[in-house]
């Protein structure tokens, strides 16, 4: 159980040494050891079959030591992108000493909480891990004290506080319906002991508590109506704050949603679960796509941009079947990857530029060729343009829904078209044009974005078998 | 005997929905305070006497947890803070008490009316108890509504925290004890991050007013 405990060691010695010269490359250290120990995981998981540890309370199988993967995965490359990024930031006087620690501490607090949620079997603990990471980051987002940064986390604290608040009231109400069939021990919170007994778990408590730990857990995927926290959040936190919270922790309360998704089919005959989550999922998609054609700052913009895909993705799973599960989980993949890609050339063009604002940030390509053609890049990729990996889970999404939900396609269709059209007609001008600014002091880095595009195009062309075999496991899990 | 324990169960349980009613129509920060004070005292008891009549012996563990948490650590940091902040004064609301007041009896209507079904199918001794809890919860949520100030709106965090915690004993005598440990542990962080902020709002804005927070909107 690596996984979890090195983040864990991590934010414990970044806490005393945070603010030294050789932080940054601590926090990478760590993540590697991190997302080295994830590998080994996943290879034990694929050539094994699921895992229980430590008393059954923890539990891998194919469809969370995916997200484990990614998780660690992307968690390394923003702590690569982070050191450079952090030491302009400190010579720019954003960033004092003290600053840097909570940063560097926290930041790897929240790693653990997110790996935490993800392996942990327990409904309980996932929602004291899902809360933990609102806390660390509450933190994250106010680090630089600044009156909309410190605006912005106290929503982010009230409305993801109150939204887990309900989750947790759904939590009680999924004990009492398992407790009545397993009796009152602590195993009767175990995601195995429920998943083997969902279909005797009586419907009427199973819906009332679906429907608080839908709205719980909905609140942090960022589901419109109760994504206001999601933008202001992205915006005025730091960066790499902003690519971890569209790349994981949008993910890992989606992924809270599907447990109880799998839990609330075996219970019920009805397709409520699918209903709700298509119904907001469609309700997010067309939401966001509207507000996105409206940004000035392009944070903000990219934050409206991952509410649509994260909507997309809730459709996706909502429909359920084989072929839809497996582009959700696809989608979810290519989207973490793209969405923190842009999220670092975009936090490079805008400490470049020294604003967010869209119309004063011009002529990336010129100053940097290489943040400019990432940024284009990765804009081309979140649109969905082939051959990127988001085309490909956004076509099986959309002939789905052609055939099974075919009143859906034409909202769909529209809002991403709405979408397009705004991010390109913003992205362009940013990196043509004619502009005056110098280089950084710190040379950014730069892999951690082509490495990231590189994936979503290769999943765009061809998925390597063995990978597939792994979604297909992981989508039948869900109910394929 | 279990009569007499359900007896005060309920008694205890409808002193929290005067309590939670209590606290919608209470002007004052100190006062408000005392009242999430003695919430706290009244959840204690009312976990003790669960305790006692099911002999579930982790429940006088949490009845513990509770009393530290919520009737002492928390209430001294809060009144710490408020001295510190000196906010002792009235607080606005944002719609008037009486109208708050009507709206808080329909709620608590719906909460009956959706925990209804629910308790029935329970089989606890607390059952009858889940919609004052679910009462408990909504009252408190619309605390945080109505009121502008910081403070009111983290107390109204709090106790809605408290409704929900008397909800895991009303419908299962208790959660299992590594996740109420776990909550009791997200809950002392919060408020501690919480307290932090105020302090942090105050330097920025020059005031608590939660109203100045309106920065970012979309135009």
């Amino acid at each position: 159980m690596f996984v979890f405990g090195i983040p864990l060691v991590g934010s414990a010695i970044l806490a005393l040494v945070g603010h030294r010269e050789s932080a940054p490359d601590v926090n990478v250290a760590f993540s590697l050891g991190t997302f080295i120990a994830a590998c080994v995981l996943t290879v034990e998981v694929i050539s094994f079959g699921p895992l229980f540890a430590w008393d059954r309370a923890f539990f891998i199988d194919p469809l969370n030591v995916f997200i484990v993967t990614l998780t660690a995965f992307v968690a390394l490359s923003t702590a690569l992108f982070s050191r450079p990024y952090m030491r302009v930031e400190r010579d720019q006087g954003k960033m004092t000493p003290p600053r840097l620690r909570l940063y560097h501490s926290m930041y790897q607090l929240f790693s653990f909480t997110m790996l935490l949620a993800l392996t942990t079997n327990n409904m309980g603990i996932l929602w004291v891990a899902m809360e933990a990471a609102t806390l660390t980051t509450v933190l994250l987002v106010s680090v630089y004290r600044t009156a909309a940064s410190l605006e912005a986390a106290w929503k982010y604290f009230i409305l993801c506080g109150v939204g887990i608040a309900q989750a947790l009231f759904g939590t009680v109400l999924l004990y009492m319906a398992a407790e009545k069939v397993v009796g009152s021990e602590g195993a009767a919170l175990l995601w195995t002991n429920l998943d083997a007994i969902k279909a005797q778990l009586d419907p009427t408590i199973i819906t009332l508590a679906f429907a608080f730990l839908f709205i719980g857990y909905g609140t942090k995927v960022g589901l419109v109506p109760l994504h206001n926290w999601l933008p202001d959040a992205h915006a005025e936190g730091p960066t790499p704050v902003s690519a971890v919270l569209s790349g994981l922790l949008l993910n890992v309360a989606l992924y809270a949603i599907l447990r109880c998704k799998v839990l609330t089919d075996g219970a019920l005959a009805s397709p409520l679960t699918g209903n709700l989550m298509m119904g907001f999922g469609l309700l997010s998609v067309v939401v966001a796509a509207f507000f996105l054609s409206r940004q000035k700052d392009v944070k903000r913009m990219f934050a409206y941009s991952s509410i649509e895909h994260m909507g997309l993705v809730t459709f996706a799973f909502g429909m359920g079947g084989p072929i839809a599960n497996f582009a959700g989980l696809l989608h979810m993949t290519v989207h973490s990857l793209v969405k923190s890609a842009i999220f670092f050339t975009v936090g490079h063009a805008s400490q470049k530029a020294g604003t967010q604002v869209m119309n004063e940030i011009r002529g990336l390509i010129k100053v940097n060729p290489t943040v400019g053609w990432g940024l284009m890049l990765g804009s081309i990729a979140i649109l969905g343009m082939p051959p990127f990996g988001v085309f490909a889970s956004e076509f099986l999404i959309l002939i789905t829904a052609m055939r099974e939900h075919s009143w859906a396609t034409p909202f769909l269709l529209l809002s991403l078209g709405v979408a397009f059209a705004s991010v390109l007609s913003r992205v362009l001008p940013m990196v043509f044009g004619e502009t005056s600014v110098k280089r950084l002091p710190h040379p950014p880095a730069l892999i951690p974005v082509f490495v990231h595009l590189g994936i979503a195009l290769l999943l765009g062309l061809y998925i390597p078998p063995y990978l597939s075999t792994w979604y297909r496991e992981a989508a039948r899990m869900i109910g394929g | 005997m279990s009569g007499l324990a359900s007896q005060l169960i309920n008694l205890f349980a409808a002193v929290l929905l005067l309590l939670a009613f209590a606290m919608i129509s209470q002007r004052r920060v100190v006062s408000l305070i005392h009242l999430y004070t003695l919430q706290g005292a009244t959840l204690t008891a009312a976990t003790l006497v669960v305790g006692y009549a099911t002999h579930q012996p982790h429940l006088y563990l949490s009845a513990a947890l509770t009393l530290l948490l919520k009737v002492l650590l928390i209430p001294w940091l809060l009144h710490r803070v408020i001295d510190r902040l000196s906010v002792r004064w009235d607080v606005e609301t944002l719609i008037n008490i009486p109208t708050t007041m009507l709206i808080g009896i329909l709620l608590v209507i719906l909460a009956f009316h959706l925990a209804l079904p629910v308790s029935q199918l329970s089989s606890t001794i607390a059952r009858g108890t889940l919609g004052i809890a679910l009462a408990c919860m909504l009252l408190s949520f619309m605390m945080m509504i109505t009121r502008s100030k910081a403070v009111p709106q983290v107390l109204g965090f709090l106790s809605m925290e408290n409704g929900l915690f008397f909800a895991a004993t009303a419908a299962t005598y208790g959660m299992p004890m590594v996740v109420e440990l776990g909550i009791a542990l997200d809950v002392l962080v919060g408020i501690l991050i919480l307290g932090v902020f105020m302090f942090q709002i105050r330097e920025q804005f020059d005031s608590l007013d939660i109203e100045h927070l309106e920065k970012l909107k979309e135009d």
